[in-house]
């Protein structure tokens, strides 16, 4: 049988405030366990939440990303149960009255067409504190200090079909909470996390089939393998005669495999009512009008225009918007330097391999704009070249200074004196006496490729420094003088 | 000295008849010397008493006191004092020594207000008779076999024993006038969002207010003054200007109306007690007040209402005792599950394990719309009624109670009966309104409390009234001990 | 409605409270006659009437975002029951 795969996602952002959603506590992350945790967060008997005006600017700004109705009343209400990384016995979050109302976004599919997304609604909502389980003496020790950071939760409707679909749309996620700049991004801190709600159907079926919610995933990659793994799970189950039952997995990377999160899932009842500590929050059309009046520009459209305005193909546009600070880096680039496929193919190869090999983000790059800009114009100007560049770029990336000073100081300077280039071709040409012969009596059409073994001969004696236009023109007339008339 | 009015002690440290460390001495020796027969006092903080006292007189000499400088009180022991027990009544904080002040007890100490002590009361908060505390029943200095009320019954008693010329008391339904009323004092709960709920332990959120327990009308407005006023860290407070209550205590009350409503004179309440009412309301009309009949129709119903709602509130309120970060912890908790249960099974007591699990059973799946949301609406019906009825009167009066004191032991193990007797104060907390209960007479050497209700923010007025009535009578000034 | 045994047990269970089967039988008899008191308002017509949660017709303040809390961890964990490196100590919690 063909089976159709179903995924929805639950999307939680972490708001990039200053203090928690309901107290006056720093959120910075990485702090000492508990110093971040003041007597609000702790759920000190006697303390009381006040909202933060930041947390709700900023869901609205999501909200009117993602072409969302925005709620001009939402109600924050409790959900009970009890954990120890949950101080009050309740997370306060919003159920029935959300701020965010039903939206949508557009990701492109692998087909090369595009999939509308539609968002079910976002609330605004407490994170909890962290359970360390190493040992202290077959106890777990709680730090709070995560505890109240402000949370967006995005859920989508079941619309996406493939695990790359669903990664797509984390990616796209990403791109407008980091461009919108409420979110770091930072995956890895567990700035955005994802819940992957996942069925199978029969292909033209209608009808949802059980679900299994994979829980806390928090890389893209991590994402799409999950969800192929599950699925790959479900199917095997069913067609082996079993069935899917409704259940939270959990994804091991390591073993690449889900496993269920609780042997005896009990059945929660979490007595959802309306937060009496806290009243409406209430907010009119001038309100979200003035949020409107200062989105920035967002990633599909920052997209389009990069294709207009930088002639860049789709492909690559579509890179370079993916993460906002990496579309801000490239324009900067594009500004300092007035290149844009250069800038284009400098972001998207040297610096992102480095920044891959050593899992840094954008943002942590030890090559600043500025700098690599310095870099660029000396290709451009070609007083380097491009294979030079790369020399001077993992200095620059190692050591830091400026394009400038590395090229003095190591002599880089691309050779373009005619007399010193033409020596070296002359010298090549006497060297090589096989491969001239086989030139001269290659068919003409064929010449052209040979070119490029004199060239790396003759690059290779300048120590990478001779200007290679200079060179390839010089093989030519000095090569082609030697063809019998 | 301790026949004194607060209103009459402030007067005497601005004459300089006494420091505020002469006063304060005498008052403490006063409690350690008689409280052993009330048991109003959870905790006494006489070193903090005399501290406090010393910075008052310091600031006296340096002509920087103010009305409130150098008065002593008691703060009930559901307000959060820095570096105090403060139990609210329970096991489950026998061991919790705030690390912060309630917004209350901060605007005391910034008035200059001596702490003598935390005052007993019904665990969380929880019932009608002060037998619900930890630290055992409170008496009535009336009769010492019978109960104070609650939940503020410390604070009734220590008020009327004269242990305390003032005391700050709590009202999720009737918490403050109904020990005031049994227990002969006057108190006051103000307009929910009048006092800020910072720092003071939550029974229901929604309905909780703090307000004064005091000898007199005009002691209950030196006390509000210090005490209202809009508090950034409480989402619920008002921000409502605060009138100058003490400047209005002497208006004529000539064309007052008062509202009578019907379903407050029924058949519930003991007769009695119905007669000392019908002759406060004579001594209203003779001050040139008018009374006319209302309905209240839907008042019945506050009970069910309530019941539901405070203990929703309460259920979710009381999670975060879970013998995690503070309060009691059982014994070698076996795994979590185990923490979680024994540490709240044996750290709370029978009223408040009884009113979390109606309280969870109502909001639980497929019950919340019959209860909750239906209780919220009946919660709508009433506070209507209430609107439409002050359109037409300024003020509505009634009893507080349907009985006098009743004995200790009396109704503890029938809570139905128990929660019966809140029937005439549970509507103002659904309804947010403020009231009061002043003396009125006495039924068998018992006293008889006198309800004033008024509009939204009208403190004042209800002051007013109640000063009114106690220039042209001496109930208030019955004392049940001999000094 | 009226709460058997286990009816009481579940929510015990749901509140975290651990009761005996003594009290449970005590609880399931006083929590029965509390319901069939609040179940009178079952008789109202409330059909159409907007839930009051709030007594004051009032919409949420907002805090501006500025840090205003300080650590205190030792004075905030001078009353916890078990702390170590400024962790609260838990069973262990497994997931």
């Amino acid at each position: 049988m063909e089976w159709e795969t179903v995924i929805g996602l639950e999307i939680h952002v972490q708001l990039s405030t200053q203090t928690k959603i309901f107290s006056g506590a720093s959120t910075a992350f990485g702090a000492e366990p508990n110093t971040q945790a003041c007597a609000v967060d702790l759920a000190l008997p006697g303390t009381l939440p006040v909202f933060n005006e930041n947390a709700l600017r900023m869901a609205v700004m999501f909200g009117l990303a993602v072409n969302a109705e925005i709620g001009k009343r939402s109600v924050f209400e409790r959900k009970n149960y009890f954990y120890p990384d949950l101080p009050k016995g309740y997370q306060t979050t919003q159920l029935a009255e959300p701020i965010v109302g039903p939206g949508y976004i557009d990701i492109e599919t692998e087909e090369g067409g595009t999939r509308r997304v539609r968002i079910h609604h976002a609330h605004l909502e407490e994170d909890a504190g962290k359970s360390l389980h190493e040992d202290f003496h077959g106890m777990t020790g709680i730090d709070l200090n995560r505890a109240g950071t402000p949370l967006v939760e995005i859920v989508s409707e079941p619309d996406m079909r493939s695990a790359k679909e669903a990664a797509a749309y984390a990616r796209k996620i990403h791109a407008i909470v980091t461009t919108l700049g409420i979110c770091d991004g930072n995956m890895a801190e567990g700035s955005m996390r994802c819940d992957c709600n996942v069925s199978i159907r029969p292909k033209g079926s209608e009808t949802l089939g059980t679900r299994t919610e994979l829980k806390n995933i928090n890389s893209f990659r991590f994402i799409e393998r999950a969800i192929e793994t599950e699925v790959a799970r479900q199917i095997d189950l069913i067609e082996d005669g079993g069935r899917v039952v409704q259940e939270t997995r959990l994804y091991d990377p390591d073993r690449n495999q889900t496993r269920s999160m609780r042997s005896k899932e009990e059945a929660n009842d979490y007595r959802y009512f309306p937060c009496p500590d806290l009243l409406p929050v209430v907010i009119d059309e001038t309100y979200i009008e003035q949020i409107r009046q200062t989105l920035p520009e967002l990633p599909d459209a920052r997209k389009a225009r990069f294709i207009t305005e930088y002639q860049l193909s789709e492909y690559d546009a579509g890179v370079l918007c993916a993460d906002s600070a990496q579309a801000d880096y490239y324009e900067a680039l594009v500004k300092q330097t007035g290149d844009a496929k250069l800038a284009a193919n400098w972001v998207m190869g040297e610096l992102a391999k480095n920044l891959n090999q050593q899992d840094l983000d954008i943002r942590q790059s030890p090559v600043s704009a500025t700098q690599l800009a310095g870099l660029l114009v000396r290709i451009k100007d070609e007083t380097i070249t491009g294979k030079i560049a790369k020399q001077v770029f993992e200095i620059l990336w190692s050591e830091g200074g400026n394009a400038d000073a590395i090229i003095d100081a190591k002599g880089l300077k691309q050779v373009t004196d005619t007399g010193a280039i033409e020596a070296a071709v002359d010298q090549v040409i006497a060297q090589c006496t096989p491969q001239v012969e086989q030139y001269l009596a290659a068919e003409p059409d064929k010449r052209g490729k040979m070119l490029g073994f004199f060239m790396g001969q003759v690059m290779k004696l300048s120590q990478g420094k001779a200007n290679p236009g200079q060179v390839q023109g010089l093989l030519k007339t000095k090569l082609d003088a030697l063809l019998p008339k | 000295m301790f026949d004194l009015t607060l209103t009459q002690l402030a007067d005497g440290l601005e004459r300089g008849d006494f420091s505020s460390q002469e006063l304060t001495q005498a008052w403490l020796e006063r409690i350690q010397r008689e409280d052993a027969q009330y048991n109003a006092y959870i905790t006494l903080t006489p070193e903090l008493a005399l501290q406090q006292a010393a910075q008052a007189d310091a600031q006296r000499a340096a002509g920087q006191a103010g009305r409130f400088t150098g008065l002593p009180i008691a703060h009930k022991d559901i307000f959060c004092t820095i570096g105090v027990k403060t139990s609210c009544g329970s096991k489950m904080l026998d061991n919790f020594i705030a690390p912060y002040n309630a917004t209350l007890v901060e605007r005391f100490n910034t008035a200059g207000a001596v702490m003598l002590g935390k005052t007993n009361m019904d665990e969380f908060a929880m019932g009608s008779s002060n037998e619900n505390s930890y630290y055992g029943p409170v008496r009535n200095p009336w009769d010492t076999t019978r109960v104070p009320g609650g939940s503020s019954g410390g604070s009734a008693a220590a008020v009327a024993a004269r242990l305390a010329p003032a005391a700050t008391g709590t009202d999720t339904g009737g918490s403050i006038r109904q020990p005031a009323a049994l227990c002969g004092i006057t108190g006051l709960k103000p307009t929910y969002g009048r006092v800020s709920r910072y720092g003071m332990i939550a029974y229901a959120s929604s309905l909780d207010q703090a307000g004064p327990m005091t000898r007199t009308a005009a002691d209950a407005a030196l006390m509000l003054q210090v005490m209202a006023g809009h508090d950034p860290r409480d989402s619920t407070s008002a921000e409502v200007a605060v009138p100058d209550y003490t400047a209005q205590l002497d208006l004529p009350l000539k064309g007052l109306r008062i509202g009578l409503p019907d379903e407050y004179f029924s058949s519930s309440l003991d007769s009695q007690i119905a007669a000392q009412i019908q002759q406060a309301l004579r001594q209203f009309e003779a001050l040139g007040a008018t009374c006319k009949p209302i309905r209240l129709a839907n008042t019945a119903r506050c009970i069910p209402a309530y019941y539901i709602i405070a203990p929703a509130e309460a259920s979710s309120n009381l999670s975060r005792f879970d013998g995690v970060r503070y309060g009691y912890r059982c014994e070698e908790p076996k795994d979590l599950m185990d923490l979680y249960t024994r540490s709240r099974g044996e750290g709370f007591g029978r009223e408040v394990k009884r009113r979390i699990m109606i309280g969870t059973y109502a909001l639980s799946a497929g019950y919340y719309d019959a209860y909750y949301r239906k209780a919220q609406q009946i919660r709508r019906l009433i506070q209507q009624d209430f609107v439409e009825a002050l359109k037409e009167v300024d003020v509505i009066m009634g009893p507080v109670t349907p009985h006098t004191a009743f004995a200790i032991g009396e109704k503890n193990n029938d809570p139905v009966a128990m929660y019966m007797e809140d029937i005439f104060t549970l509507s103002l907390n659904l309804a947010g309104l403020p009231g009061m209960s002043i003396p009125c007479g006495q039924v068998a050497g018992l006293p008889v409390g006198l309800q004033i209700i008024g509009n939204y923010f009208a403190e004042d007025k209800l002051l007013n009234i109640a000063h009114q009535f106690q220039q042209a009578t001496d109930w208030h000034t019955q004392s049940p001990v001999k000094l | 409605m009226s709460l058997d045994h286990s009816d009481v047990a579940r929510i015990a269970h749901l509140a975290r409270l651990e009761v005996s089967d003594a009290e449970i039988s005590e609880f399931a008899s006083s929590l029965n006659s509390i319901l069939s008191l609040v179940d009178a308002m079952q008789a109202t017509d409330t059909q159409g009437v907007e839930p009051l949660a709030h007594p004051l017709d009032s919409v949420q303040r907002l805090r501006a975002d500025e840090v205003s809390e300080v650590n205190q961890r030792e004075a905030l964990q001078t009353c916890a029951p078990a702390v170590e490196d400024g962790l609260f100590l838990v069973p262990r919690v497994i997931e």
